[in-house]
């Protein structure tokens, strides 16, 4: 039977529930199995992945934006392209004959080059940040996206890793936290949707705005419960109210919790675990089947 | 005074602490800036006294009958969010970034520029003072300027109604709407924990601070969970001259705290963590 690419997307409302543990541990019990998997770190503001994932450095590029040159010279002060930057990413006052470029607003949309009539601006390449994919088995590859420190949006970033990892059977995004848009940007992509959250009045309050965002996409998701034991039990009222598949529970127990912190893979430490992820993927290709219907 | 407290990675307990903050004392202004996944309002349910729309972008949108499906609009996007599909040209509202550019250049004028305006700023009324926080709608940008609203809206109240210490719960990350919390604070308190993770997330958000050359703390929370990396934590602060201002051991009650809508300094006041946290607020404001 011959299998179409599945790109699964591992996300949160809220933070640090646990998306990076799961996305490490399920792309190590997959490559491990033999299957051919790319894993990408799509949380590009603090990318972490790559703590648990051991990979020989494959090849790396920048991800840039052009942003405009001002020639002083050749500019008339007549405005037209502060007029059209829709970012305030031009600073001007025309009768001091004063123009600048504020380099951090910019969104390189190439309005201000439009406008200009006197061929004053020019543009040159701006860093946003580096994708890096590292060679972890014979095909299986982590990307990460990394923003650069004191860069405004991740979401270049992002769409730029996502597009890196196209060549896979099977393609994990382990997600930003949120619901904005470098969370949309990185789900839009995916076939299906896991969303990792806490048996807390927080974790709860940030998974009904994913799961309604999501909804809204028209995106199938299902739902693990990390830290189970902790907190109450509202979570899993509301998974059953709204029919939502609880995909898999991973209890409260310091071990684990060890185990993460030192950079470590539960499913390297356990057979038990490694088997866990497994069933969690076969779980969610049936969930993903089921869904197309 | 305005105090932030952020954190590089998220679920460090950032909140929770913001929330043990703002019951330190009578009269606070607090101010929920986590705008993408605002949650202290579930602990201390405000009273809506005023409600504001945020416009957080305008968006590109084609009328179909005045469409001539020329494609000049595709040629100029520079985010990739416009494509013919079938030969008919469609926007990718995902995708759009709301530059104008397609809608200054069609010949036809058939594009318009329509508000994203579902997102929120709501400010009242809490046990302990007053609260301001925003709620970003799913999917939206420039969650940034939410937050800037957000803040001039806290100091604002907070010069009318004589308070002096402004508590600001911070997004997680590095990105825009870290730096608008942060921008021109008096401190910022980076609430980590003893992960790997932890720690490198906890170097990128130091570098971000430094940037602005603010005052900042840290606290390690379930410093207990990893004592050895806590260690390691501390020593990278040191090296820095960062003061580590608490280390919290790992407790339920702090989950249950959160369970029974109260910050833990009101509901264990006499809990090891409450009692640190107690002693970690009066070193940030002599700090």
């Amino acid at each position: 039977m011959k299998t179409k690419k599945t790109i699964i997307a591992i996300a949160s409302g809220k933070g640090g529930t646990g998306k990076t543990f799961i996305s490490t541990n399920l792309f190590n019990a997959l490559q491990k199995s033999g299957r051919w998997v790319n894993l990408v770190d799509c949380d590009a503001e603090e990318p972490n992945d790559r703590e648990f994932i051991a990979g020989e450095f494959h090849q790396s590029f920048d991800v840039t934006q052009k942003v405009p040159v001002i020639d002083e010279s050749k500019c008339t002060y007549c405005g037209k392209c502060y007029e059209y930057c829709n970012y305030n990413a031009i600073f001007f006052l025309g009768e001091q004959r004063m123009i600048r470029v504020l380099e951090d607003q910019c969104h390189g949309c190439g309005a201000c080059s439009v406008a200009c009539e006197y061929d004053a601006i020019t543009e040159k390449d701006d860093l946003l940040g580096t994708v890096a994919s590292y060679k972890v088995q014979e095909n299986s590859m982590l990307i990460e996206a990394r923003m650069k420190v004191g860069v405004h949006s991740p979401v270049p970033v992002i769409k730029e890793a996502i597009k890196a990892a196209n060549n896979a059977d099977v393609v994990l995004l382990d997600s930003p936290p949120g619901t904005s848009c470098p969370f949309i940007q990185t789900v839009a992509t995916a076939d299906y949707v896991v969303l990792v959250t806490e048996p807390t009045p927080f974790g709860l309050s940030d998974l009904r705005q994913s799961v309604d965002t999501l909804h809204s996409m028209g995106k199938k998701c299902g739902v693990i419960v990390n830290r189970a034991g902790l907190g109450n039990d509202e979570v899993y009222h509301y998974l059953q109210k709204e029919n939502i598949p609880l995909l898999m529970s991973v209890p409260f127990d310091k071990s684990i919790a060890m185990t993460y912190s030192n950079g470590k893979l539960v499913s390297n430490e356990s057979t038990e675990w490694e088997h866990k992820f497994s069933q969690l993927f076969n779980i969610i290709l049936q969930e993903n089947g089921n869904s197309n219907n | 005074m305005e105090i932030a407290i952020i954190s590089g990675k998220g679920g460090t307990g950032k909140s929770s602490i913001s929330a043990a903050f703002a019951t330190m004392q009578p009269n606070v202004m607090l101010a929920d800036c986590d705008v993408d996944a605002a949650n202290l309002y579930i602990l201390f349910q405000p009273t809506h006294e005023k409600e504001e729309v945020f416009v957080s972008v305008y968006k590109a949108v084609i009328d179909k009958d005045s469409c001539t499906n020329c494609g000049l609009c595709i040629d100029y996007c520079r985010f990739d969010a416009i494509h013919n599909v079938d030969g008919e040209v469609l926007i990718d509202e995902t995708a759009c970034d709301g530059c104008k550019l397609c809608s200054r250049l069609c010949p036809s004028e058939a594009i318009s520029m329509i508000p994203e305006d579902k997102s929120r700023m709501y400010s009242g009324t809490f046990r302990n003072g007053k609260m301001v926080y925003g709620r970003l709608s799913p999917g939206e940008e420039n969650s940034g300027r939410l937050v800037d609203m957000v803040r001039e809206e806290a100091k604002t109240i907070a010069k009318a109604n004589q308070l002096d210490t402004i508590i600001i719960d911070g997004p997680p990350g590095i990105g825009c709407p870290v730096i608008s919390t942060i921008t021109g604070v008096n401190k910022v308190v980076i609430v980590t924990e003893p992960t790997l993770s932890g720690l490198h997330d906890l170097k990128r958000t130091i570098e971000v601070c430094s940037k602005f050359k603010l005052t900042t703390m840290v606290i390690i929370n379930k410093f207990d969970l990893n004592a050895d990396m806590a260690a390691d934590i501390e020593t990278y602060c040191n090296s820095l001259n960062i003061e580590v201002i608490a280390k919290l051991p790992f407790d339920k009650v702090v989950v249950d705290a959160m369970v029974n809508c109260k910050s833990i300094l009101e509901f264990a006041p006499e809990s090891e963590i409450a009692v640190l946290l107690k002693d970690a607020f009066i070193k940030i404001k002599n700090n």
